[in-house]
């Protein structure tokens, strides 16, 4: 049997200390199995960025169980985070960008964390990369040139480079106009789909549910069978 | 070391990419460090000048072996002992001369501006020439005339004239100690921090003007050695031989430690310069501090990113101290190259020997790459506070 890429099992999480503790996440169990591409929706304020964050190690977790590639997070140290930080590829609402760093050297920036990639490896697969999001002729583009569309790309390319295993996108096309947000995940959706890679997605835009695998819906910290898709947003 | 030189270049230069970005942030930071060079570089200069000149007289002297009162301070102050000493010193095996020195501040007018101006004055024997400084020793014949005295051409002030004229062969006269002296001829040594210049007369001159020394009191001995002698061990010998409460025996490094020793610790001058140095450090601290603490703030997105991504908190901490070893190094060279013009100038209107030694710019480049990583360590505290988990 193949073991789920992303294992939650009875998933608590709490902020703040002492009085002011506050419990936003609640019994959440999830599986996510390899090649899916889930869509994770619901209200604003519901838990779904808190959730997203603890798959992809940025957050610890405090109870429950939540084994991602295998390997357990909860409770793990900072570095043993890090280290699994690495085998995922991360798309934020912001592309954020290095400003500093052309396209290339953005890109690259996800393939300098394997030591084993030669120096002419790393530059030939970003290239390859920046080719697949359609930007081959923005190689050595600094970010201020580039269109908020372009940059979303570059960051999608920064994510893929490495050829992770999971994917994680909080709400990546929020920032984009409509026929740049679908450009970009059907892009996502395509190189996920040649790269056999998971993808956990949050978004709120209901015009891309359609790529999904599985809609899963968030509420008050709780998982839920999702509602009618089409009151959703 | 292989590894890490392989991971070096490997590795995005991202911050010099950083700081250069910015193209007139990057001016203003790297003249910051280097204003901090040149403070430090002028400061540690002045400093190496007044040692330097501290000693310009010792360092013409042929002596071996040097004998002074223990009360002496320095050359202005040289104090005296019985001439008796050097008698006794030539029974000493390898002491091959013993010639008296005298020496002492004296307060001169000057004949172009009669203006009165402090001097060192030498007296010594012109039959015994004790300079390695050819153009005097050619106008011994001079000083033997009474009243008669050599003149310094480097001394500072106004006194072109002066040499002018006894250049062209016309003696100029002016007053020391309400006695008509007459300059014959000139000579050059340059001034130091206790005089303007030197003037060089006989003993006998000497002690004309200073009518309460007695030539029995001497101010310095000179003692030359055969060749083959030790000078350390001469003045072992010297000092069991000689009554050790009336005088001090040293070799020419001890006198001129002695002499230099005087102004290091028994002035503030040393100590001033020193805190003109820490200033110019201090003030580099502030401008590194302030140029990287920037940086790392405008850039905490970014880093947070790359934490995110899986990179560590080292790699983060790496980049700054990356911009730092870079300003340091950047900073440096303008630094230098000013401090050399700097150093140019004021050796000109001053005639101190104030020079760029290698080892004071390798100081100042270890004390740049201090001040940088100082203000680096200090910077990355913000690197701790980019937070991943609030990315998305
Ligand atoms: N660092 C934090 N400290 C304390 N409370 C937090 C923190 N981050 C989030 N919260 C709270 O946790 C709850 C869940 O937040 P979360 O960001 O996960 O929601 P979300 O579903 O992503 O919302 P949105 O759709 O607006 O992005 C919210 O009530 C929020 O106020
Ligand atoms: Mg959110």
């Amino acid at each position: 049997m193949i073991e789920p890429v992303i294992y939650i099992n009875n998933l608590d999480h709490y902020f703040g200390k002492g009085a002011l503790r506050k419990q936003v996440l609640f019994d959440i169990n999830l599986e996510i199995n390899i090649g899916e591409i889930v869509i994770m929706t619901g209200p604003s304020g519901s838990g779904k960025t808190t959730l997203l964050t603890m798959c992809g190690g940025l957050r610890s977790a405090q109870s429950g169980s939540l084994k991602v590639l295998g390997t357990e997070l909860c409770g793990a140290s900072a570095k043993q985070l890090t280290i699994s930080r690495r085998h995922h590829g991360y798309i934020f609402q912001a592309h954020n960008l290095h400003e500093s760093l052309t396209a290339l050297q953005n890109v690259k920036m996800g393939l300098e964390l394997h030591p084993d990639i030669s120096v002419a490896e790393m530059n030939q697969r970003s290239i390859e990369m920046l080719e697949l999001v359609g930007l081959g002729d923005r190689v050595n583009y600094l970010p201020e040139n580039l269109s908020g569309g372009q940059k979303q790309r570059v960051a999608i390319a920064r994510a893929l480079v490495s050829q992770p295993k999971i994917l994680l996108a909080d709400e990546p096309t929020a920032a984009l106009d409509k026929q740049s947000g679908r450009d970009v995940v059907d892009l996502m959706h395509k190189l996920a789909k040649e790269q056999d890679c998971t993808i956990l997605l949050v978004t709120h835009d209901n015009r891309i549910l359609d790529v999904a695998d599985r809609i899963i819906y968030m509420e008050d910290g709780r998982l839920a069978k999702a509602p009618d898709l089409q009151k959703v947003s | 070391m292989l590894k890490i030189i392989q991971n070096l270049t490997r590795r995005t230069p991202l911050g010099w990419l950083q700081l250069t970005q910015h193209k007139s942030r990057f001016a203003v930071a790297i003249s910051g460090v280097a204003f901090a060079d040149l403070l430090m570089l002028m400061q540690l200069g002045f400093q190496g000048a007044l040692f330097d000149s501290a000693v310009i007289l010792h360092s013409k002297l042929t002596a071996d072996v040097f004998i002074i009162s223990p009360q002496a301070l320095n050359i202005g102050a040289m104090s005296t002992f019985p001439r008796r000493r050097l008698y006794q010193a030539m029974d000493i095996t390898g002491v091959k001369s013993a010639e008296p020195m005298y020496v002492n501040l004296v307060t001169w007018k000057n004949p172009q501006t009669r203006d009165k101006k402090n001097l060192i004055i030498v007296g010594f024997n012109p039959d015994r020439p004790i300079f390695n400084l050819p153009e005097v020793n050619s106008q011994l014949d001079k000083i033997k005339q009474s009243d008669v005295l050599l003149f310094d051409r480097k001394a500072i002030g106004a006194y072109e004239k002066v040499v002018e004229s006894v250049d062209d062969g016309k003696a100029v006269t002016t007053e020391i100690e309400r006695r008509t002296v007459s300059v014959n001829g000139l000579f050059s040594i340059g001034s130091s921090f206790s005089a303007d210049g030197h003037l060089m007369t006989s003993e006998d001159n000497y002690l004309r003007l200073f009518s309460r020394q007695s030539s029995g009191n001497i101010n310095v001995g000179l003692l030359t050695l055969n060749p083959g002698y030790d000078p350390t061990q001469v003045v072992q010998q010297l000092k069991a031989y000689l009554p050790r409460q009336d005088i001090k025996v040293l070799t020419k490094e001890e006198y001129i430690a002695f002499e230099q020793g005087y102004w290091q610790q028994q002035t503030p001058i040393g100590p001033i310069f020193n805190l003109g140095a820490i200033m110019g450090f201090i003030v580099g601290v502030i401008i590194v501090y302030q140029v990287l603490s920037t940086d790392v703030n405008s850039h905490l997105r970014e880093y947070a990113t790359f934490k995110a991504m899986g990179y560590s908190n080292t790699y983060l901490l790496g980049i700054v101290f990356e911009e730092a070893l870079i300003l340091a190094v950047v900073g440096f060279i303008p630094g230098l190259i000013v401090s050399l013009g700097l150093y140019t100038v004021v050796g000109g209107a001053t005639n101190l020997p104030i020079a760029m030694t290698v080892f004071r710019a390798a100081q100042v480049l270890a004390g740049t790459l201090i001040m940088c990583m100082l203000s680096g360590a200090v910077a990355t505290s913000k690197v701790q506070a980019a937070d991943p988990a609030d990315m998305f």
